[in-house]
């Protein structure tokens, strides 16, 4: 029997690859039976939904809050990219 | 000539700046970091705008250059070992599981969200709290999730561009949803007792 610590990790390599049936079988079987892990499962599978169907919202979403760049930094690339006279 | 055309380099840091060093910022955590690859990124876009084909819109434009820059960086100092974020990160996970390997139930075990995923999803809250858990993790792990989940890159993709084994890529992968999960949960999700 698989122990969570195992089918979590599982879980995670089943987003990025399809797993031998040697491990597909026994975490199907640990998911049947561990309401803990298959939640694990349910939330990996949303949060990737969730990024994947907004990722603008994930990153540069504009607002004031928002981190920017510093004036420094401002000043010194707007200097690179301004031809000189 | 596609649809779209670029506009005066000295425009560029007004009207994509801080919005290429958000970019930058996600995948790379420094800061300083961050404003030396939007730099660098603009300086190429300069002089590489000639092979702009206008296909995209200005701004996929130097976010895919950026994009690069992020990959250039991360694989030149690929040899650094695992850092203290990293190991912190791994013991407080492995803190989740008991000696056999089992959910510790009544605390780490994962809850039910009981919130319509679609409510949640309107939630600036919860984008908030995301960009937080995400902004925590350590900077290659950040890297990596970016390319997979945002990007969408396949894994022989990412391993071939930062070359680093598929089993590396996959740990990594799994820590960083890990704590992501686990942040999400401890700060926005409604939960149920189980």
């Amino acid at each position: 029997m698989l122990s969570c610590k195992e089918a979590t990790r599982l879980v995670s390599d089943s987003l990025d690859r399809k797993l031998p049936f040697r491990l597909l079988l026994p975490l199907r079987i640990h998911l049947l039976l561990c309401k803990f892990c298959d939640r694990y499962r349910k939330h990996l599978l949303f949060i990737r939904e969730a990024v994947r169907r907004h990722p603008d919202r994930v990153e540069g979403h504009e607002e004031p809050s928002s981190p920017s760049l510093s004036p420094e930094a401002r000043e010194r690339i707007t200097r690179f990219l301004t031809p000189e006279d | 000539m596609g649809p779209h055309s670029l506009s005066d380099p000295e425009q560029w840091v007004n009207q994509h700046g801080d919005y290429l060093f958000r970019c930058a910022l996600l995948r790379m955590r420094d800061p300083r970091l961050a404003e030396d690859v939007v730099q660098e990124t603009l300086l190429a876009a300069l002089q590489g705008r000639d092979r702009f084909a206008g296909e995209s819109s200005e701004r996929s434009w130097l976010v895919g250059i950026l994009k690069h820059k992020v990959i250039d960086h991360f694989r030149k100092n690929s040899r650094e070992g695992p850092s203290e974020d990293v190991e912190r990160l791994i013991n407080e996970q492995d803190q989740s599981f008991h000696g056999r390997g089992g959910w510790k139930r009544d605390t780490t075990g994962p809850k039910e969200w009981t919130e319509d995923p679609g409510i949640i999803l309107e939630r600036k809250e919860f984008w908030d709290v995301l960009k937080r858990c995400v902004s925590e993790l350590p900077p290659r792990m950040a890297h990596v999730f970016s390319l997979r989940e945002i990007d969408d890159l396949s894994s022989e993709e990412i391993c071939k561009a930062l070359n680093i084994t598929a089993t590396n890529l996959w740990v990594m992968l799994h820590r960083a949803r890990m704590h992501l999960r686990r942040c999400l949960e401890i700060n926005c999700m409604g939960l149920k007792a189980s």
